[in-house]
């Protein structure tokens, strides 16, 4: 009797219906909405980092290990790699720290500076070509002003002034130069909404308690945009690390390999039958965690610019 | 305030100098094709990089801006196909995902796009995205798709956001409209200045676009600029021009386009 009802309530039903109620409950049909783009996200992003992180953390064996980070930090054959690691850190933060400079200063003049309206916008406009106009196009124009035969390098050379041999666009300088080109229309891109935000009247009134300028800007301007400042300043550190294209064209595979941490991987790709696989990977998963650590901070300062920014409404 | 207005003059000054002096120099090496035999300005440099007058494949203007082109559009249709529906659904339906989504723009920028490159060549390794030119060449939109994906999904979120999504959805349901309907007839027209503004910056950076051409071997418009630049002295010059016309133009329609909206955040390839 009881078997019968059993089958009875299997037969009755599809299998698919039944198999659908018995679903999970967050499992709604609103997941098919977004699962092509989840999907291609696992395909194209997600797969490959995870790929990264496991070749990265595994030896040949499978079983997992610090090995491979650890002999990028001590192994004497992999001196090259460990000074692109270094150099790279170097130019991201001098371009950091010039870009952000100047990048401040800029966006500082066209918002509380007082610049006319017309330049501030033609300043964000020529910022937002300039941004996109990274990499190689880069790396070609600075060729064509102070490479070797550049035209700036010339007109200098006509006044008896020669910059070269001393200065050479294929050198870290040269990287460092470039760099900041891109760094800086960035910088204004990202500071120019939080200076905006800044309001006279707390100029007026720490006027009206007595405070000097510097007191003005060390305690008043100075905190409240530290939150901002900082997390620009993380954006353009993981711009500057993470940089291909501009470095490639400027200074060649080669000589790249030792100086810029994006070509050293690249230098890995050819290599099918290298005899650690797992150096390549190493080296990704590395360039990961600085940028991946330098985009914490950049979300956590962003995140308390936005709460205060959102208190003080 | 006047002293404040003069060191903001001063500042504008020194980095104007500094960001408009590579660029006039390249416009001026452009053009000086012909200054040995005594033509101050001549636009033969520009004229020699289009046309390809010796017709080497390498240097094939139409070809490699074309592919470059239509790489563009694809990505921005695959894009669009894919990030519109995301984005109206996880406004509409599932809230909860709208930091999780936060986190996925973040990850182009924490995976640097050689070590993406390098991640797909080793997942794929042996398969027909890297076996065959065809499939590299799908490798390279997938990959341009998800260089672009913050610079696409932020403008489309934002006009998704202006605009009372569940009162639209729910008047048109109510009026007999299936999703599809729904989606394509309502929400879309809605939001398609910031689709639009997703557009316009991947076609920027598409068409700029070199890690991923170069390390793959496809022929897009920046491998023909390197080539041209490790072979030629004067037509890099103008092909540099070229690309910087073609960059301004795109941010150039995207803001009279998006009049609107305040700061665009824009940045590109590297």
């Amino acid at each position: 009797m009881a078997r019968a009802a059993t089958i009875e309530r299997i037969t009755s039903e599809p299998v698919l219906a039944q198999l659908v109620r018995a679903r999970p409950r967050w499992l709604t049909w609103n997941w098919l909405g977004v699962l092509p783009f989840f999907i291609f996200l696992a395909f194209f992003q997600l797969g490959p980092a995870l790929n990264i992180a496991v070749g990265a953390l595994t030896d040949d064996r499978g079983h997992i290990t610090l090995d491979n980070m650890q002999k990028i930090i001590g192994d004497e054959k992999l001196q090259v790699q460990r000074n692109s690691y270094l150099n790279t850190l170097e130019i991201s933060v001098i371009t950091t720290a010039a870009g952000g400079v100047l990048g401040f200063l800029l966006a500082w003049g066209i918002t509380l500076g007082g610049l006319p309206r017309q330049i501030r916008l033609s300043v964000l406009s020529f910022c937002g070509v300039a941004s996109n106009f990274a990499g190689l196009p880069l790396a070609l124009a600075f060729i064509a002003a102070i490479g070797r035969t550049g035209t700036l390098t010339h007109a200098l050379a006509s006044v008896g002034i020669s910059i070269y041999p001393a200065f050479s666009m294929s050198s870290f300088w040269g990287v460092c130069l470039a760099y900041t080109y891109f760094q800086i229309p960035l910088m204004v891109l990202v500071m120019v909404p939080p200076l905006d935000g800044l309001r006279s009247e707390w100029r007026e009134a720490a006027d009206n308690l007595g405070a000097s300028r510097t007191q003005f800007w060390r305690l008043v301007m100075f905190p409240i945009l530290l939150p901002s400042l900082l997390s620009a300043l993380a954006l353009l550190f993981a711009n500057a690390f993470g940089a291909y294209a501009t470095a490639f064209a400027l200074v060649g595979a080669g000589a790249g390999e030792s100086m810029v941490v994006s070509i050293s991987v690249r230098a890995q790709f050819s290599n099918d039958s290298m005899t650690n696989p797992h150096l390549g990977y190493a080296l990704a998963f590395g360039m990961i965690l600085v940028i991946g650590l330098t985009v914490l901070i950049y979300t956590w300062s962003r995140q308390r610019a936005e709460r205060w920014r959102r208190s003080i409404k | 305030m006047r002293r404040t207005s003069r060191l903001s003059w001063l500042w504008l000054v020194l980095v104007g100098i500094f960001m408009l002096a590579p660029l006039l120099a390249t416009l001026q090496l452009s053009l000086q094709a012909e200054m040995r035999s005594g033509v101050p300005i001549s636009l033969k440099a520009y004229v020699d990089a289009v046309s390809n007058p010796r017709g080497i494949p390498t240097f094939d203007f139409i070809g490699h801006l074309s592919f470059s082109f239509f790489a563009a559009l694809l990505t921005i249709v695959i894009s669009t196909l894919l990030l519109v529906p995301t984005a109206y659904w996880t406004q509409l339906k599932l809230p909860f995902l709208i930091p999780v989504m936060e986190f996925l723009t973040l990850l182009p920028i924490v995976i640097p796009v050689v070590v993406l490159v390098f991640g797909l060549e080793t997942v794929y390794r042996g398969q027909f995205l890297t076996n065959s030119t065809q499939g590299l060449y799908w490798l390279m939109i997938g990959a341009n798709v998800v260089i672009t994906f913050p610079y696409s999904y932020r403008p489309i979120n934002t006009a998704l956001q202006a605009i009372n999504v569940k009162t639209l959805t729910e008047a048109s349901q109510s009026l007999g409209a299936g999703w599809a309907n729904t989606l394509f007839a309502v929400i879309f027209p809605n939001i398609w200045v910031g689709v639009l503004n997703g557009a316009f910056i991947t076609f920027a950076i598409v068409m700029g676009e070199f890690t991923i051409s170069s390390i793959l071997g496809l022929p897009t418009f920046s491998v023909l600029m390197y080539s041209s630049s490790t072979n030629q002295v004067y037509q890099p010059a103008a092909l540099t021009i070229i690309s910087f016309g073609i960059t301004w133009a795109s941010i150039a329609l995207l803001q009279f386009v998006g009049r609107r909206s305040a700061v665009a955040d824009l940045a590109g390839a590297r």
